[in-house]
């Protein structure tokens, strides 16, 4: 952690604390804050009551409930209670954000003030968003995020989303269990390896596979190594690329992950994700039965409800398996996504034989202000209230909510610790492992953010569902999907898609 | 009354017919002809572009119209022989009779999303209750997780969900048959099989066949139940047609492309089902 962002950690820690010391007027008419009372600062409840939006309708489009969609609600009704204006909030599935916003910005309609949706949307959105007024990027609430999280929402140096989430994928494990010395001399007297957190894909397979379909924690039921996002379409592309960010980004071989960003040729199906979707593949049989056909959903209630070993994506089982009610609360950690004992390297067509390790920034919630909308004061003050620092503690302390860390401040142990009943060890390896990704690491993946993002990932959920499902092999299906980017390119343009994708990968690397 | 009057009073009638089905047919097929999507956003001209993809490099979607056609087949045909078993059921009087006539008829007013989410926790291979009592034997079905067992998942949930509407139909078929010929069959003293054969059978045909082809025109547009089940999977191997579409479509957001497969796809159903129709005349009427 660099000098900059620890100062900035104690100061904003010092401040919420005695924020928390002190009687609140705010917190007695809003509960939701009461562990910290309001927070000082351009947004903060009291700003926000000296703004009168009387006899002014905001429409806001978010998603379903709970996730995102309940905090939406739940601050709008606070907004409205504190301005006077009246706020609609719509709420939407997931797989319709997208769409629910793009064809009204088609047809130069504003039926939608602000919209929430996934980061990756950027490119395909940004012509139609208002970027973030510099009075809202220079104040300190915003100095307080993260620089991935302020690149995930912004293009090429201008800010377009508001941050309102921050979402990596990270490894999930059972603590209690790869702790435990009688496991340790099983597996080591079985295997002939030390069971330890999995620093390779390949260790992680060899541990799933060992604590499958058995019942190592004596509660009557079987247990399984796994639970990963699998099922077609259900952002299962994501939990691909985690799996193949360690086989494929070389940080010797800059200019692109997912295309040569000079020929615009795909990668998809080089031998470091073939790689990648052969241990997947491999996956099915440590996965619980149905594990195939498993959403981000199937796999928080499966993990966070102590059916696996393992398990890794957002933060979401994490945080489901902290919360008070959990079988497994304080018996789980977090640790960087596995890496590989070796990595492809493109230029000389041939594996590099080193340990590689890369973190996946990978989309996540964000919402922004829609151009043709004529209240952009209002929406932008909305959106800033939603993440002020108040909120912004109490939102993420909530599971179902989806709000997860994405401000230095965010990344003291001692706000889950002293909050949540989070094991103090716990709690410092999930701020540690989260700040390392946001801030140590020079190897970052982020997400593929080009016009028509949800073809190009529509193409890889088909394709790896297919080797998934045994349809195709590994290299057949990646060859599919090669073949089928080569054509959304092409009718895409490959220029622009160029143009685009180059914003992406300056962030990787490092420029 | 004048000429034009009459025409006046038509014209109500013919603003509605053009606003809701010919603008919109009219709009596809000029959609059909552009490439609209999330970045070309308007209708630009590119000819038959779009139907020279579909029909020389597109192969997913000629698979999900087999799947999907293997799927309606099955699933009408199941609904029929049970609708039809239920309809002879309660056709007679029976104890309990107009209780069993409105409790046949639940899955159906249910909302399918909904009955579907429930159907999906049911069979839910590591959670779900059916399991539960496989597991009594030793056994693990992946009813929504293995190629085969997906599709006979979905085939399940869409009988139980419209077997209902086949009993309506035929239940209403049943009791509008007239009485004369049932008591000529039974002085020349047939049997309750025999009367089934001769009579009832052949009765309903005309009944049957109507019910079938409006079941087909349903069934072919299959899509809650598969999108809730398996999202199309696992693979590819539970993808039907309209879901298809509706990727390309809504998630892809390719809409000059899903325009061509919308009509593409209508005209091959309106092709197919006319020779199902002509083909079932043939088999239940005129035989």
């Amino acid at each position: 952690m660099n000098k900059t962002i620890r100062i900035s950690t104690m100061v904003v820690t010092a401040s919420l604390l005695a924020a928390t010391a002190q009687a609140d007027k705010w917190s007695d008419q809003f509960p939701h804050i009461k562990n910290t009372g309001d927070v000082a600062g351009e947004c903060s409840y009291e700003s926000m009551s000296k703004k009168d939006y009387s006899g002014q309708k905001l429409t806001i489009n978010t998603h379903a409930v709970p996730v995102i969609g309940e905090p939406t609600a739940l601050h709008a009704q606070q907004f409205s209670k504190l301005t006077g204006a009246e706020v609609n909030v719509i709420h939407t599935p997931a797989g319709d954000l997208y769409s629910k916003a793009m064809i009204p910005f088609q047809a130069g309609q504003a039926p939608y003030d602000i919209v929430f949706g996934f980061s990756n949307f950027i490119r395909d959105w940004k012509q139609y968003l208002q970027p973030v007024p510099a009075k809202y990027v220079n104040m300190p609430q915003m100095q307080d995020v993260t620089q991935s999280h302020i690149d995930v929402n912004s293009w090429d140096g201008e800010m377009i989303q508001f941050p309102i989430d921050g979402d990596r994928h990270y490894l999930k494990y059972r603590k209690d269990v790869i702790d435990n010395p009688e496991y340790q001399a099983k597996y080591k007297a079985e295997t002939g390896n030390e069971l330890r957190i999995p620093r390779t894909w390949k260790e992680y397979a060899e541990m799933a596979t060992f604590f499958n379909g058995w019942d190592w924690d004596n509660d009557g039921e079987l247990e399984y190594g796994s639970a990963e996002v699998m099922k077609k379409d259900d952002l299962m592309f994501a939990a691909f690329f985690s799996r193949s960010v360690a086989y494929a980004k070389n940080p010797r071989v800059p200019g692109g992950y997912f295309f040569d960003l000079e020929t615009m040729e795909p990668l998809i199906n080089g031998p470091g994700f073939v790689e990648a979707l052969t241990d997947w593949v491999e996956a099915t049989k440590y996965v619980p039965p149905g594990g195939i056909n498993f959403g981000l959903g199937d796999e928080i209630n499966s993990f966070g409800g102590g059916q696996t070993l393992f398990s890794f994506s957002w933060d979401d089982a994490f945080v489901a398996a902290m919360q008070d009610d959990s079988p497994i609360k304080n018996k789980v950690g977090v640790a960087p996504l596995p890496g590989s004992d070796r990595v492809w390297n493109r230029s000389n067509k041939s594996w590099d034989m080193e340990y590689n390790q890369a973190p996946y920034i990978v989309w996540g919630w964000t919402a922004a202000v829609a151009k043709a909308s004529k209240k952009h004061d209002m929406a932008f003050d909305y959106l800033c209230f939603f993440a002020n620092d108040a909120n912004h503690q109490a939102d993420i302390a909530i599971g179902r909510f989806g709000v997860n860390p994405f401000k230095k401040s965010d990344f003291d142990a001692d706000i889950y610790i002293e909050r949540q009943g989070w094991d103090p060890i716990i709690a410092n390896q999930y701020a540690d492992t989260l700040m390392e990704m946001e801030e140590g690491s020079t190897n970052r993946v982020f997400p593929l953010r080009v016009p028509g993002v949800f073809q190009f990932n529509s193409a890889i959920a088909t394709g790896t569902s297919k080797a998934l499902a045994g349809q195709l092999s590994p290299q057949e299906a990646l060859d599919e999907v090669a073949a089928e980017w080569k054509k959304i390119v092409k009718r895409i343009g490959a220029d622009t898609v160029r143009e685009a994708y180059s914003v992406g990968v300056a962030l990787e690397d490092n420029l | 009354m004048n000429f034009k009057h009459k025409y006046m009073f038509l014209l109500p009638g013919l603003l509605v017919l053009l606003g809701i089905l010919i603008f919109p047919i009219g709009f596809t097929v000029r959609l059909s002809l552009s490439s609209w999507d999330s970045f070309f956003p308007g209708l630009d001209f590119i000819g038959l572009e779009n139907y020279v993809r579909l029909f020389t490099d597109d192969a997913r979607f000629w698979e999900s119209f087999q799947r999907l056609s293997f799927l309606s087949i099955t699933t009408v045909f199941l609904q029929y022989i049970l609708g039809f078993s239920l309809a002879l059921m309660v056709w007679k009087d029976i104890v309990f009779q107009r209780f069993f006539r409105v409790l046949f008829l639940i899955p159906m007013m249910t909302t399918p999303v909904i009955m579907t989410v429930i159907w999906k926790t049911v069979f839910h291979e590591s959670l779900g209750p059916v399991n539960d009592f496989f597991s009594l034997f030793g056994m693990t079905p992946l009813w929504l997780s293995s190629e085969g067992l997906s599709k006979v998942t979905v085939i399940i949930v869409e009988v139980w969900q419209w077997t209902p509407f086949m009993f309506l139909l035929l239940l209403a078929g049943l009791l509008s048959l007239p009485k004369e010929p049932f008591l000529a069959a039974s002085i020349d003293g047939a049997g309750p099989i025999r009367k089934f054969v001769y009579v009832t059978f052949p009765l309903m045909a005309p009944i049957s066949i109507g019910a079938i082809i409006i079941r087909l025109i349903e069934a072919s547009k299959i899509m809650d139940t598969v999108y809730v089940l398996t999202s199309g999977g696992p693979g590819t191997s539970s993808e039907t047609s309209s879901f298809y579409i509706f990727i390309k479509g809504l998630r892809e957001f390719q809409f000059g492309y899903s325009a061509a497969l919308s009509l593409t796809y209508l005209i091959i159903m309106i092709i197919s089902l006319t020779v199902i129709a002509k083909m079932l005349v043939k088999l239940m009427i005129r035989s």
